[in-house]
């Protein structure tokens, strides 16, 4: 069983409900980078058991090629969460999105449940990888310390809808009511040297409003969204994907950096722009993205 | 495994079958599918083998398939057995008798 990679690139992560058969026999076909085979909210309560010998069979019958295979448990504070890890780690899911987190504690005790699993199952240990969804204020407020609380944490997401609900608002298409989450949630992300995806954008109708939700959380510095219809796979990427000239760009970037520190210069300009070191990172995140997506086959 | 009570498990949906199990004596097996010429007798292997490592030995089986996979054929015909006995909740014996 191949290792999942914690910084993969995740443009694209497609809730699924993993109840459905016609959903989850091929959702490799529309291209996202992620799948996340849902036990919780698109489950019924009288169904959950049903899902799982179905998660189970998918997760081993099914090939996803290089889509990346999540499951979202239901919450620690339901009845379910426990038989959900042990089916996703005997399944051989590459990682677990645990719902309504709100503190460091609450990945620790799926963590503990997950590193049980793996030994009764024999899979190696460290394997299985865990994201957060942040529901709420004080999981918002927590953001940081549940970045840092495993090993295992590749990534936290906002889920807006419970956390428009506590915030006592709703959706607006200029983002307002949950630019704090957003921006606090892409901080923490960072300082924790992990990823961080949006909430699910859930008029199928309004793409134009998609479109726009998708830009502003790029320019937040998202690594990705969370997506509900095959329909929204082409403008995430297409959002997240560097264009031949951004490529070419961050090309010549890294390359005049490398030159000009062999000669001792530290700053300078590249396309009529004034460079320094500090630029080299971002030419190279923008490098590693163009390569994960298949767009760019140079050596830098 | 004995078969305690009727149980159903999945749905009529396309690519979906519905399963149900009711006490019986020996196996009995009844199987209805759209595409049952080409199918029939790899559902029936199918639907016997799950019986099988689950030790079902007697039971009435009614499969009703909307074209679904194998897969989602064995998930259902387990989920079905599991929850005759009122033990699909927790503590399934994934990659054993489950497989």
């Amino acid at each position: 069983m191949k290792k999942p990679d914690k910084n993969r690139l995740r443009r694209t992560m497609m809730f699924l409900s993993a109840q459905k058969p016609s959903l989850i026999k091929d959702a490799y076909i529309y291209g996202s980078d992620s799948v996340i085979l849902d036990l919780e909210d698109a489950v019924s309560e009288n169904q959950k058991d049903s899902a799982r010998f179905s998660l189970y069979h998918a997760l081993k019958s099914v090939d996803y090629g290089d889509t990346e295979r999540l499951v979202r448990i239901n919450g620690l504070d339901t009845p379910h969460w426990q038989e959900d890890v042990r089916v996703c780690v005997a399944g051989g899911a590459d990682g677990i999105r645990i719902a309504k987190c709100e503190s460091a504690r609450d990945v620790q005790i799926v963590e503990e449940a997950v590193a049980a699993a793996e030994k009764e199952f024999g899979v190696e240990e460290g394997r299985t990888l865990l994201m957060a969804a942040l529901e709420s204020p004080l999981g918002i407020i927590n953001a940081l310390e549940i970045c840092k609380a495993s090993p295992r944490m590749f990534g936290i997401a906002l889920s807006g809808g419970d956390y428009r609900r506590c915030l006592h608002t709703k959706y607006y298409p200029s983002g307002n009511e949950l630019f704090v989450a957003r921006g606090n949630i892409v901080i923490a992300a960072r300082a924790a040297g992990i990823q961080c995806f949006d909430t699910v954008f859930t008029d199928f109708n309004d793409m134009e409003g998609f479109r726009r939700e998708t830009m502003l959380i790029k320019e937040m510095g998202f690594d990705g969204k969370s997506i509900v219809t095959p329909k929204q796979i082409a403008i995430v990427h297409e959002i997240f994907t560097p264009t031949a000239r951004e490529i070419a760009e961050a090309e010549r970037v890294v390359l005049a950096i490398r030159e000009n520190a062999k000669k001792g210069i530290g700053i300078f300009k590249v396309d009529g722009k004034m460079l320094d070191v500090a630029f080299v990172e971002g030419a190279e995140r923008t490098l590693a993205l163009a390569r994960a997506a298949g767009l760019y086959k140079g050596d830098l | 495994m004995k078969i305690k009570q009727t149980a159903v498990a999945g749905t009529l949906e396309s690519s979906d079958v519905m399963v149900t199990v009711e006490p019986g004596s020996g196996l009995e097996l009844s199987i209805s599918s759209s595409v049952i010429n080409q199918y029939g007798r790899a559902i029936r292997a199918s639907v016997l083998d799950v019986l099988e490592r689950l030790e079902v030995q007697d039971a009435r089986v009614t499969i009703v398939d909307r074209g679904a996979l194998d897969c989602t054929l064995r998930a259902r015909v387990e989920c079905a057995v599991f929850r005759s006995g009122e033990i699909s909740d927790k503590n399934i014996p994934w990659g054993g008798a489950v497989q």
